[in-house]
């Protein structure tokens, strides 16, 4: 194995582009070293791209945020001005594991890891967060929605990297929640989670949402199904129950010991319901 | 390009090591440079005991690759007393027993100073959501919280 320590994104993405065998960026490790400790992946190139310029930044952008690649969960939990913008985005990234690993984690790894069930993902999904990507041959931009495309896979081109996260800017009375359900209090993997973010009008009613759910199906899932029912509602208890009803529907969970194929859609419906509720008071809240 | 040479700031002194470039930081701390302080575990972040701080944040350094410390400033439990004095937190883990095997004990002490040294009073929640990345196999925790507490009131009005 070789680790090597790129100056720049470009540099990067030509030493992943041209290795030949294995090869594992390396940002926060959190995953990566656990791959490398159990002897699931041997590679032969580690490109650790957190001296590259930018990549431990969050730097405002036209009303937004640009989360660098690197930034790991302290930061990011650090960051007053995120936090407010997208406290839902935030607060599904501080699940993610120890304080130690909230040290080094970060939600491009999360993203790029390709769990169904990485906690930074449905809130990102739900935000219209957008991956800026490096590849071989320059860069372009996608949705965070559009990155995972089954388990531990990505839509990800050889020698691509994800540099940074654009939490887009948004308009007054908007709020986001996530929220999860694992069995114990801290330090778990989710059986299933929801992440809401809505957008009230000067009527005080829903004028646009979004709703992802993770851990129930092969990839983090946008429902739109489930935001139409939110539309022009203030939830109401027969709103609710018609977005928890649609998230259920839209689940394709696997059932396992964490939790049965019934366990999982009705838990996922139920914690959209009450995200929705915090991301409503939320938005209440910044009008 | 078996090895790398990397130069770094432990405990505040600096330190030069080669390393393999698959080598964790704990693997070099103990087998390079004799500081067994911290301890392996579990080699997956999980249980804490090898916590050591890189650039001040508390990582596992069993998740952190020896190259990675290149120009970073690492601080160890060997770095926590002051010669023969032990620091507060230290005194208060032998004062009030919190620890038994003792493996654990290295990473919680480190842990629980970055704690302090954001959150010089923390409640006991705050504490025990701090060191849940810390397993205790011994004491069944209630003790290390009180220490913890103890060395914050008494870090408090020094
Ligand atoms: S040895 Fe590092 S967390 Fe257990
Ligand atoms: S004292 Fe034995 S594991 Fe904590």
């Amino acid at each position: 194995m070789r680790y090597v320590r790129p100056e720049t994104a470009e540099e990067a993405a030509d030493l992943l582009g041209r290795e030949e065998g294995v090869s594992r960026i390396l940002a926060g490790g959190t995953d990566v070293l656990v791959q490398l400790k159990s002897g699931l992946v041997e590679p032969d190139l580690i490109v650790d791209i957190k001296r590259i310029a930018g990549m431990r930044d969050i730097t405002p952008e036209d009303g937004g945020f640009r989360i660098g690649a690197a930034v790991s969960g302290a930061m990011l939990g650090e960051h007053a001005g995120v936090k407010a913008l997208w406290p839902g985005v935030v607060e599904g990234f501080e699940l993610i594991g120890s304080t130690q690993v909230q040290g080094r984690a970060t939600m491009a790894g999360n993203l790029c890891n390709g769990s169904p069930a990485g906690d930074a993902v449905p809130s990102l999904v739900a935000a219209a967060a957008v991956a800026r990507i490096q590849g071989p041959g320059g860069t372009r931009d996608c949705p965070v929605a559009e990155i995972p495309v089954g388990p531990g896979r990505t839509a990800l081109g050889k020698g691509e990297i994800i540099t940074s996260i654009l939490l887009p800017a948004r308009p007054a009375r908007s709020g986001d929640a996530y929220l999860r359900f694992i069995p114990r209090t801290e330090m778990d993997i989710a059986v299933a989670s929801a992440a809401v973010s809505l957008t009230l009008g000067a009527d005080g009613r829903v004028a646009a949402a979004r709703v992802a759910l993770g851990a129930v199906a092969p990839t983090v899932r946008l429902v739109d199904a489930a935001a139409e029912c939110l539309l022009g509602t203030g939830l109401e208890e027969d709103a609710l129950a018609a977005l928890a009803a649609a998230c259920s529907a839209a689940c394709r969970p696997i059932d396992d010991k964490r939790g049965t194929i019934a366990f999982r859609s009705q838990v996922a419906g139920v914690l959209a319901r009450r995200a929705a509720a915090i991301a409503h008071q939320r938005a209440g809240r910044t009008s | 390009m078996k090895t790398i040479q990397v130069a770094t700031t432990i405990n505040g002194d600096s330190a030069e090591f080669v390393c393999g470039h698959d080598e964790t930081l704990l693997d070099a701390l103990r087998n390079r440079l004799g500081l067994t302080g911290a301890k392996e575990g579990c080699g997956t972040g999980d249980c804490g005991a090898c916590s050591v701080r890189l650039d001040d944040r508390l990582v596992c350094s069993c998740l952190v690759l020896a190259a990675e410390a290149e120009g970073a400033r690492i601080d160890t439990i060997e770095g926590l007393a002051q010669g023969e004095t032990l620091h507060p937190l230290q005194q208060s883990f032998i004062d009030l027993a919190a620890l038994q095997c003792g493996i654990c004990t290295p990473g919680i002490l480190v842990a629980a100073k970055a704690l302090l040294d954001r959150n010089p009073e923390p409640t006991d929640t705050e504490i025990r959501y701090w060191l849940a990345g810390n397993l205790c196999r011994c004491t069944g925790y209630d003790k290390i919280v009180r220490a913890v507490q103890d060395a914050a009131a008494k870090m408090r009005s020094a």
